[in-house]
């Protein structure tokens, strides 16, 4: 018999990835607990678009991106309906020939992947998508990607993890260490493995090398129809992709709802929460050149968020080795703006890990030990 | 954002009384003023002018404001609604059909005013369910109630004012109800003699109808399945009873507009902003006048609005800070005499939508940990009304603390955040909008 | 005589009195403002821009708070699916 307060995993973070992980030990029968500072789900999760997309910024985000889809996609049928998931595909939007000039190497390399893409052109793409503006080059569609409602995908997650018994503590962890887990309520937790799943705001572990990339998003009244797939700017891994530079692209996404969701901006060395009044007009601005229609739709809220962005653009997955001697601390932190589409997959990669078991895709890439080097994204 | 650009000694925001006072008394101390308003035309609720029926009585007070408005030389902007504001000294309103407009200010004044409080009951979102100001209003926009058999229920003074108004309006008012219990109603009503007495038109009217104190409605009752209000039930506690009627005019006194403050981070105290006796906000240059002070009717909000402008100027006058003083403790005796009864808690069952936008029903919010758990995991609130109308009834009902603002605080075209109109059109436009056009 | 205006009302001609707003002249006609998201149909509660219950297609935009319009000679309005 253990004590009580005594966990096989002690996941830090509410959020999906540490949902994600908490509904995976759980499943293989351990004592999961859970701890979360503030409202489960309300930091990044919240904030976050919840598109499930495969991208292909480098070999090692191709290969989780896209094993993680396949994990939504054979889990869609037990996801309640408040997950709102939807697998309407995306289409990346090509503004000229130059973009237009990238679709087939990108079409080819998602098919070595296996993953299933088609190329548009400028009338296809005007049929499945009429508001776009005329006179696009074409693009490049990949039905398999789809969208979730994210606080739901998550609580859902945790609901799931807590029927199988995992314990939910809503409390500050002020320290986590060698096994142990202190509370701001002043209650210590102590567990054969923790796991930090936390976003960009992290006092626990002061190595660990992330960064704030403060984004904004911007969501509509109901317009049911007026948008049919997540569509995004060819142009978006370009922009995404400067780690120095505040950027926008265009980046729509039809809810389940109706409503449009509408992104996106980054923004680094930025810790101000509020709303950004010169990127936001620059946000909605780029999204007008594409949509002109989009000028008289109603605006309900405006967010910013902070994703937690790495120097290689790839998450932290696996023992902390590397970033700290304890052998207990484990880590699922440095998503950017893929943590929803990769948390099925990181949850099953680290518990795959902690067991010592063989995964689908090779955890390698991810591993922390490879910022061995106290790690320091490049400022310009 | 970078649209175009007004630059004015005092901006306020809010054309009803206590704004029309506050624009009044800065501009004719020579300051260049300009106020920004939502509705078609000047007044604010209180003062709602009845456009389609020209035959209405005229408020002779509201005249004389205009009046007064009109010749201080203020610029009144009608039409424009508020949807974002900044600390370093900028206000941005969006226009039907058109780009955002940028104010900035010396001073901002904010007569924001205040709204109904609506609370969830079974049958409260049948058509023929109005807020009692609600129905007041779209009878002022030309909906006909003649002949029609109305209760208005509640509380709060204004219960009484609907009903007086409805009446001269044809209306048969069956009943009017009130959840507060007579003994605090006539204490309350024994404290204001010691007040002017036209804080108090509503309590001052002797209604025909039957009067029904420490009673409320339960439920609304359809004709048919969804459709049309027949009845209402009403309880006393012990005995209850159905009300045949065609109309409910229902509302829970009145909850302040403080977004544009809360943009700001003024302090507050408990829901109202927290002000100092020449109404400054704890923001420099920013400050607030009328109802989001504390709900203490038309008079009050006249003096502080006097006040403000007069601060704005440098200049503040004895007789009307004593005015103030008086308004305050008056507020907070309507305040204790119009307390919701614990009663009102048990209203909704669990099917009960509590949030008409998203239609969230009561039994969803029961297992939530916080307003902000709930928005996430149910939508409450997430609606374009941005929780105005669920977030004060949840405050009351589940007892959670609100969540912080942004902009927009009220839904905008996209268009309102591209770059505005150039210099020169907006100036032509604020000349032929002037005042004379628009009120 | 105060001067009339004529609007349609989900494809029914209404008169109404000048100065009615779009709100109260759906009322007069009988017909919702809104279906809501679970398929009741609404009217207007608030009167005064707060609530959003009184939002329909006006001249085929969608989401429009008839309590802050005037009717206008001409006008579509719609219900809001």
């Amino acid at each position: 018999m253990r004590a009580s307060g005594s966990f096989d995993i002690l996941v830090i973070g509410a959020g999906i990835v540490g949902s994600a992980i908490a509904r995976e030990g759980a499943q293989l029968g351990w004592r999961v607990g859970v701890v979360e500072a503030g409202t489960p789900a309300g930091g990044a999760t919240a904030a976050g678009m919840g598109h499930l997309v495969v991208m292909d910024d480098s070999p090692a985000q191709l290969a989780l991106t896209a094993y993680s889809r396949s994990l939504w996609r054979s889990d869609a049928a037990n996801l309640p309906t408040a997950v709102e998931y939807e697998s309407c595909g995306t289409i990346w939007v090509a503004a000229d020939d130059e973009e237009m000039a990238e679709v087939d190497s990108r079409q080819r390399l998602y098919a070595q992947t296996g993953v299933t893409a088609s190329v548009l052109n400028p009338e296809e793409l005007a049929r499945l998508e009429p508001n776009l503006r005329p006179g696009l080059a074409g693009g490049m569609l990949v039905p398999g990607d789809g969208v979730v409602y994210p606080p739901a995908a998550a609580g859902f997650y945790l609901a799931e993890a807590r029927r199988m018994g995992a314990e939910l503590f809503l409390s500050r962890a002020v320290a986590a260490s060698h096994g142990e887990v202190r509370l701001s309520d002043g209650s210590r937790l102590s567990a054969e493995r923790i796991v930090l799943a936390v976003g960009a705001e992290c006092d626990l572990l002061p190595a660990l090398p992330v960064q704030k990339r403060k984004g904004h998003l911007v969501i509509t009244d109901r317009y049911p129809g007026f948008v049919r797939h997540q569509l995004v700017e060819l142009g978006y891994l370009k922009s995404a992709h400067k780690i120095t530079d505040d950027s926008v692209a265009f980046n729509i996404q039809p809810r389940q709802t109706g409503q449009l969701l509408l992104g996106s901006s980054r923004q680094y060395d930025n810790d101000d929460r509020a709303i950004d009044t010169e990127m936001l007009a620059r946000m909605i601005q780029r999204a007008e050149e594409y949509i002109p229609g989009l000028r008289g739709l109603s605006v309900l809220r405006t967010w910013t968020g902070f994703r937690a962005a790495t120097a290689d653009k790839l998450p932290l997955i696996g023992p902390a080795y590397g970033l700290s001697d304890d052998s207990t601390l484990w880590l699922a932190v440095g998503f950017e703006g893929l943590g929803i589409t990769n948390a099925p997959g990181a949850a099953r990669l680290l518990v795959d890990c902690m067991q010592g078991r063989e995964s689908a895709i090779s955890i390698d890439p991810y591993l922390p030990a490879r910022l061995m080097e106290p790690a320091r994204l490049a400022h310009a | 954002m970078t649209g175009d650009t007004n630059r004015t000694d005092v901006l306020v925001v809010g054309a009803g009384p206590a704004g029309i006072a506050a624009a009044t008394a800065a501009a004719r101390h020579g300051l260049k003023t300009i106020v920004l308003d939502d509705n078609p035309s000047a007044g604010g609720q209180i003062w709602r002018d009845a456009i389609a029926n020209p035959h209405a009585k005229k408020e002779a007070a509201r005249e004389r404001a205009i009046q007064s408005l009109r010749a201080s030389g203020a610029q009144l902007l009608s039409g424009r609604s508020v949807f974002a504001a900044d600390a370093t000294g900028a206000v941005w309103a969006a226009r039907e059909g058109g780009p955002q407009e940028e104010f900035r200010y010396q001073s901002l004044i904010l007569a924001t005013g205040a709204r109904e409080r609506f609370l969830p009951f079974p049958g409260w979102t049948l058509p023929g369910v109005f807020g009692a100001g609600g129905l007041q209003a779209l009878v002022k926009g030309g909906y006909p109630v003649a002949g029609k058999r109305v209760v208005v229920a509640g509380t709060g003074p204004l219960l009484l004012a609907v009903a007086k108004h409805l009446a001269e309006d044809g209306a048969k008012v069956v009943r009017i109800v009130e959840q507060a219990p007579l003994k605090r109603l006539m204490s309350f009503a024994a404290s204001l003699a010691t007040n002017p007495a036209k804080l108090l038109e509503g309590l001052r009217f002797r209604p025909r109808a039957p009067y029904s104190t420490g009673c409320w409605v339960t439920e609304a009752i359809g004709a048919t399945e969804g459709q049309k209000l027949s009845a209402v039930r009403i309880s006393g506690g012990v005995k209850t009873w159905s009300e045949p009627c065609d109309l409910l005019a229902g509302g829970y006194n009145l909850v302040p507009n403080t977004e544009i403050a809360e943009l700001l981070r003024c302090a507050f105290r408990g829901s109202f902003v927290r002000v100092d006796d020449s109404q400054r906000t704890s923001v420099p240059h920013v400050f607030c006048v009328g109802e989001p002070t504390g709900i203490a009717g038309l008079d009050a909000a006249l003096v502080q609005g006097e006040i403000a402008g007069l601060a704005c100027a440098g200049k503040s006058d004895a007789a009307l800070t004593r005015r103030a003083a008086q308004g305050r403790a008056f507020a907070d005796r309507l305040e204790k005499a119009f307390a919701l009864r614990d009663e009102l808690r048990s209203l909704p069952h669990a099917d009960t939508i509590v949030c008409r936008c998203e239609d969230v029903p009561a039994g969803k919010l029961r297992d939530r940990l916080s307003w902000t758990d709930a928005k996430l995991q149910t939508r409450c609130g997430m609606g374009p009304c941005q929780g105005r109308v669920c977030g004060p009834a949840i405050e009351f009902l589940m007892q959670w603390r609100p969540v912080s603002v942004r902009q927009p605080i009220l839904p905008v075209p996209m268009q309102a955040f591209f770059p505005g109109t150039t210099a020169a059109e907006s100036a032509a436009q604020t000349e032929t909008e002037s005042i004379e056009e628009r009120v | 005589m105060p001067e009339t205006i004529s609007v349609t009302i989900n494809g029914a001609a209404q008169h109404v009195a000048a100065g009615t707003t779009v709100a109260a002249a759906m009322l007069i006609a009988g017909q919702p403002t809104r279906v809501s998201v679970s398929g009741e149909r609404r009217a207007p509660l608030c009167g005064m821009g707060i609530c959003f219950e009184c939002r329909a297609v006006v001249n085929g935009i969608a989401h429009r708070r008839t309590c802050q319009i005037q009717c206008e000679h001409g006008m579509t309005v719609e219900t809001n699916p």
